[in-house]
């Protein structure tokens, strides 16, 4: 950050510049993932999908984001204009506001506070507030089942999810996302998952849990992004499109990119927390500034396709499945971890 | 098994069958799929399958049997019968035409494909191909005009049936006014003798009964 400073020879441009680099690569991710996820579905479901445009189809992300920016913006007469307006842009800043604190390699971080993941979690909670409005300002009764039901699941997989948090953060001792991934640094040994940069007994020991805290924080991050298995929020088939049914041309384009944008930025911290961040699996082979860009890159990528491979793996969990999955399973295996990890860092 | 058990088995079967649906998804993944991309690839069509109509104009006899057979009335024929003095030519089966077909129209548009039309035919003219690309941007494109008389050739017909038809009605009247003739020349001359064989008595029918 300071030779960029030097290097343009002001403070405010630099900071611009700086903020806009992870808008850059959401953009780019964007179109990459929207391009990949039609294709994995389509191959996993034994079909071809985007022949025509380009080789296999590479330019038919540029050619949706065009027809979306295209088309036109209807806003429904008796809608709240001002919140109807409001809502996607208040999705897309909580997801944006919390990648200041990913650690894309070791050279970059937007902002090194100590308090990194807390405000991660704090941040993000600004999505359900732009659901909620989109569902209600839409004037529409199949937005506001689709709002209220994501608010209703969101709230309730926060708590599983900040508690697998909390565990990680009891192990590694600090809440710095930079701090993180460089405690993992090292191999693939020292990765969390693996136990973390402990000696063997106590590594052993939080081996188990450390895997169910994934396990965790995997399902209850994608309940956060209303992803399939719990994308009831947006169930295709039944609510048309949830909240977004009113939303048409840019805003529309805003609440789709919000949504990859959230997807990235949950598998970005299940990798910092839990796979090293950007640390190489060979130790000190391939690493470095760029490499560890590399490396996280790579690993918040292989999480995206878990993700999408979810998705079009299972069946989409009914509400009260849902509540059932979060209140009765995922959070007393949470602090049952907790309890176990906090006696495992004592002794 | 008390709840307790029961809480744990499902957590168990719900990750047990999670596992196996990603198994079978990532090994679809990776199998070839089964897209025919159309406009390059087409599907082979069977040998009988029913299509596009196509008519050989030279065989039709001109006998309206398709048109008849046809549940939508998608053919329209117009025929005139030829004078016999008039050769049209023989089909490919060696039988000689002797109707002028002056229209011969498929609507293509209405035609349901049934194949009705192609059995009837006596000289096997009608057939259906594997055609299946024809759309058109113009709804009057798709009624097929498959009569190849040019409107001269049209009229030529028209006026060698109607010379013919003239000749033969006046033949006929000749005909008729001679018959008329020597049929009033036979009554008058005949009259005498006629008269005599009407004296005669009628035959009784029944037989005289026999005398005991």
């Amino acid at each position: 950050m300071e030779n960029l400073i030097a290097f343009f020879s002001d403070p405010i441009v630099t900071t611009v510049l700086l903020a806009l680099i992870p808008l850059v690569f959401i953009l780019v991710y964007a179109l990459v993932t929207l391009y990949g996820e039609m294709k994995i579905a389509a191959h996993i479901q034994n079909r071809l999908a985007y022949m025509e445009t380009g080789w296999h189809g590479v330019l038919q992300p540029i050619a949706d984001m065009l027809k979306l920016l295209q088309k036109e913006d209807i806003i429904p007469e008796s809608a709240n204009k001002f919140l109807f307006i409001l809502a996607p842009y208040l999705v897309f800043m909580g997801t944006y506001a919390s990648f200041a604190v990913i650690p894309f390699s070791s050279g970059f971080i937007g902002s090194n506070i100590d308090l990194g993941i807390f405000y991660l979690i704090a941040a993000s909670s600004l999505v359900v507030v732009g659901l909620l409005m989109s569902g209600w300002a839409s004037n529409n009764k199949w937005s506001l089942f689709g709002a209220l039901r994501s608010a209703a699941q969101i709230v309730s997989y926060e708590i599983p999810g900040v508690l697998a948090i909390l565990g990680v953060v009891m192990v590694l001792g600090t809440m710095n996302m930079q701090t993180m991934s460089q405690l993992q640094d090292g191999g693939i040994q020292n990765w969390l998952i693996f136990g973390g940069n402990f000696p063997l007994a106590q590594k052993l020991a939080l081996l188990p849990f450390m895997v169910i805290l994934f396990v965790i924080y995997l399902l209850s991050s994608m309940a956060e992004v209303n992803r399939t298995p719990f994308d009831l929020p947006e169930a295709e088939s039944e609510l048309v499109q949830g909240y977004n049914t009113e939303y048409s041309g840019m805003k529309f384009a805003i609440f789709y990119l919000a949504e990859y944008a959230n997807l990235f930025l949950v598998s970005a911290v299940v990798v910092v927390m839990f796979f090293g961040g950007w640390s190489s699996p060979f130790g000190s082979f391939m690493s470095g500034t760029v490499w560890s860009a590399f490396w996280f890159i790579a690993k918040g990528m292989f999480f995206v396709f878990l993700n999408i491979w979810l998705r079009w793996t299972l069946p989409r969990l009914r509400v009260d499945q849902l509540m059932y999955v979060s209140w009765k399973v995922l959070t007393p295996f949470a602090l049952a971890c907790i309890i176990a990890v906090g006696f495992i860092m004592v002794m | 098994m008390t709840a307790f058990t029961t809480y744990f088995n499902d957590i168990y079967r719900t990750f047990n069958s999670a596992m196996i649906g990603m198994k079978v998804t990532i090994k679809q993944m990776v199998s070839p799929t089964v897209t025919l991309q159309y406009p390059r690839a087409k599907k082979q069509m069977p040998d009988r399958v029913r299509n596009r109509l196509y008519m050989n104009f030279d065989d039709c006899i001109g006998c309206e049997l398709c048109a008849k057979a046809c549940p939508v009335d998608c053919i329209e024929i117009d025929v005139m019968k030829a004078p016999p003095t008039e050769s049209l030519g023989e089909t490919s089966t060696g039988q000689k035409k002797r109707i002028y077909v002056t229209k011969f129209d498929i609507d293509i548009a209405k035609c349901c494909y049934c194949g009705l039309c192609v059995f009837p035919c006596p000289t096997e003219c009608l057939k259906m191909t594997d055609v299946y690309e024809f759309s058109e941007y113009d709804r009057t494109n798709l009624i097929y005009n498959f009569g190849t008389m040019s409107p001269v050739e049209i009229e030529t017909a028209k006026m060698k049936v109607k010379l013919y038809d003239e000749g033969q009605a006046a033949k006929k009247a000749a005909a008729a006014a001679q018959a008329a003739a020597a049929k009033a020349a036979a009554a008058a001359q005949p009259a005498a003798p006629a008269a005599p064989a009407q004296s005669a008595p009628p035959k009784n029918p029944e037989p005289p009964p026999t005398q005991q």
